[in-house]
């Protein structure tokens, strides 16, 4: 009986389409895959000819992909990759140039300084927050129980 | 001017649709109903500076075919009544600040459609206006950017989430005769069934269309079978089952005469998930595509329920559910009348 | 071997980002801001830099090993300075990617316009 407006949410259940998790699942591993095959090509270009050791060369492949991510915003690509990709495009570091890129494109039309300066974080902001405070917490911890053993 | 019960109108004079207008964005214009609109926009900006702008450009362009179909210019309108889905809906504050149409906004978020048309019938009707004006619109991107992310985010697709139609439609409402007749409306009661997913719109706005379908079976005592069609707004692949089935069980089968405006104005093939939705959604359908059918007499009467989700960008996240609303209007050819 | 590990690593936290979406109905943020702090929470461990080595790119480049790097750097300078050397390092080892993430996603904006 779906006339039924307390356990309306539960019984409309069998309406819903189902989720193909396996196939989005597939797809995020394929796509988040091989964002980190191209950063490992990177970082392996970087340590061979600029130097860096393996520690520190995910700083300019970090770089490079932001770039790159950001560039895609721009000409209207990454969404349409996202598409695809699903956590495949969120989650490695070229989903947060993303959010930031696309946040501070729309709001372009704004000015420079109230729509694009201001809103630049408005997606990506929460990362920095929640890195900061888990780091701060975790590195406080740390120090603490290293004092004492 | 009559009421039919409690939410029925039953109009003493014929009310004709004088004329239509209607515009699409690119995707609508690549859809199965391309043809059907006055203009078809092949790039999102309709060649304007930004997203709002834009918006505004498709219901100013909608009102001027329409205008111009029934030959008559701004001055000649008594009201304009219009809407969108915009804060404040400023889309249709800035076309009034233009037309200079003595204005009343009015926002039923996507069922404004029929809402502004069943209002500006009654006003006829009863005599405080002779020629009202009514338009919507909504834009992909501004829908997109002010509900859910900003256009270019590469966030994840629901199933269930409905894509939000570009264009604009508007309708002249009048008493001098014409080829399609506004008879009935309903005015719909708000139902929030406790749905809180602002993805999940077309099983949170099936009960209110069924409501206001059941409540104008009730009131004008017909059966489906004297409709042609019954329409309902955005309510999508999801919510259309659920709302056949709610009626169903009541006893109503609506099953062969149902359709969706969200889910004709795009093909399956179409990146929409679930479907079309937006103030122009059913605006664009019935002004366009359900307009031509009755002109022409190959519908005969129809009912059109634009459905609304009554909801803001900040209310889900305080996890409170949805009200939704439905209004619907019956149109009915003119035609035979004429021999 | 490493292109290899990369590329199934990376993929691996990928599929768990999918499934914390699909199954778990978190939004992009959710899922972005837990894998954050996990990042953070495995290298308190010592374990996100076994997993560099291992996996390389597999591990810088998904957005956990921005928890990572805040943490590596606030444990550098923590070591040095005591408890105010973390406010001090916090942001010396990420400088490259959130200068980089501003700079161009500031230009591109700048000289893009929004497709939709």
């Amino acid at each position: 009986m779906l006339n039924d407006p307390k356990n309306y949410s539960e019984n409309i259940k069998p309406f819903q389409p189902r989720i193909p998790y396996a196939a989005n699942c597939v797809r995020a591993f394929l796509s988040g895959g091989l964002i980190c095959l191209a950063g490992q090509f990177m970082e392996t270009f970087y340590i061979h000819f600029f130097h860096f050791t393996k520690q520190s060369a995910g700083n300019p492949t970090v770089a490079t992909l932001i770039l790159l991510a950001a560039l895609m915003t721009g000409i209207g690509v990454y969404d349409k990759i996202a598409r695809f990709a699903g956590a495949g495009s969120i989650v490695p570091v070229t989903g947060f140039a993303n959010s930031i890129t696309s946040a501070a494109l729309e709001h372009k039309s704004e000015g420079i300084v109230l729509g694009i300066a201001t809103n630049l974080f408005s997606l990506a902001g929460e990362v920095i927050v929640f890195g900061v405070v888990s780091a701060a917490v975790l590195g406080i911890i740390r120090l603490f129980i290293e004092q004492f053993f | 001017m009559s009421k039919l019960r409690k939410q029925t109108w039953r109009f003493d004079h014929p009310i004709y649709l004088a004329s239509t207008g209607t515009v699409v964005g690119p995707l609508e214009s690549r859809g199965p109903l391309s043809g059907s609109f006055d203009k078809e926009y092949g790039a999102l900006d309709c060649g304007e500076k930004n997203w709002t702008e834009a918006e505004r450009a498709l219901m100013r362009r909608a009102i001027s075919f329409c205008l111009a179909k029934a030959g008559k210019k701004e001055g000649d309108m008594d009201l304009f009544l219009a809407g969108d889905l915009m804060d404040q809906t400023v889309t249709s504050n800035f076309i009034a600040r233009e037309n200079r149409i003595p204005f009343i906004g009015m926002f039923g978020a996507c069922s404004t459609s029929m809402e502004t048309l069943a209002a500006g019938a009654q006003l006829v009707d009863s005599g405080y206006a002779d020629n009202v004006l009514c338009a919507v619109s909504s834009h992909n991107a501004t829908a997109e950017r002010q509900f859910r992310y900003p256009t270019e985010y590469g966030g994840p697709m629901n199933l269930t989430q409905t894509f939000t139609v570009t264009g604009a439609g508007a309708a002249i409402v009048t008493k001098e005769p014409g080829k399609v007749r506004v008879a009935e409306a309903t005015i719909g009661r708000v139902i929030d069934w406790g749905i809180g997913d602002a993805n999940n719109m077309g099983s949170a706005m099936a009960p209110a269309a069924a409501d206001t379908i059941w409540t104008h079976f009730q009131d004008t005592g017909r059966k489906p079978e004297d409709y042609d069609l019954i329409v309902t707004g955005d309510l999508s692949s999801v919510g259309s089952p659920i709302l056949k089935q709610l009626l169903f069980e009541k006893g109503l089968d609506i099953g062969k005469i149902h359709q969706d405006c969200g889910l004709m104005i795009y093909s399956p093939d179409q990146p929409v998930n679930a479907g079309g939705s937006g103030c122009a959604c059913s605006a664009v359908v019935t002004y366009g595509y359900l307009f031509k059918r009755l002109a022409e007499g190959s519908l005969r009467r129809v009912f059109v329920v634009a459905t609304g989700a009554l909801l803001n960008s900040a209310t889900p996240k305080q996890k409170d559910t949805i009200p939704c609303v439905a209004h619907g209007v019956v149109l009915e050819s003119a035609k035979e009348e004429k021999k | 071997m490493i292109f290899l590990y990369a590329f199934l690593v990376g993929g691996a936290i990928c599929v768990i980002g999918q499934l914390l979406m699909d199954v778990f109905k978190l939004t992009p943020a959710h899922v972005v801001a837990s894998f954050v702090v996990l990042g953070a929470l495995f290298d308190a461990f010592g374990i996100y830099d076994w997993l560099i080595n291992f996996a390389g790119a597999g591990a810088t480049v998904p957005i956990t090993s921005f928890g990572h790097s805040l943490l590596h750097g606030a444990m550098a300078e923590g070591h040095e300075h005591g408890y105010l050397g973390i406010a001090i390092g916090i942001f010396k080892l990420t400088s490259a990617g959130i200068t980089s993430a501003i700079l161009f996603g500031f230009l591109v904006a700048l000289f893009f316009k929004p497709k939709g």
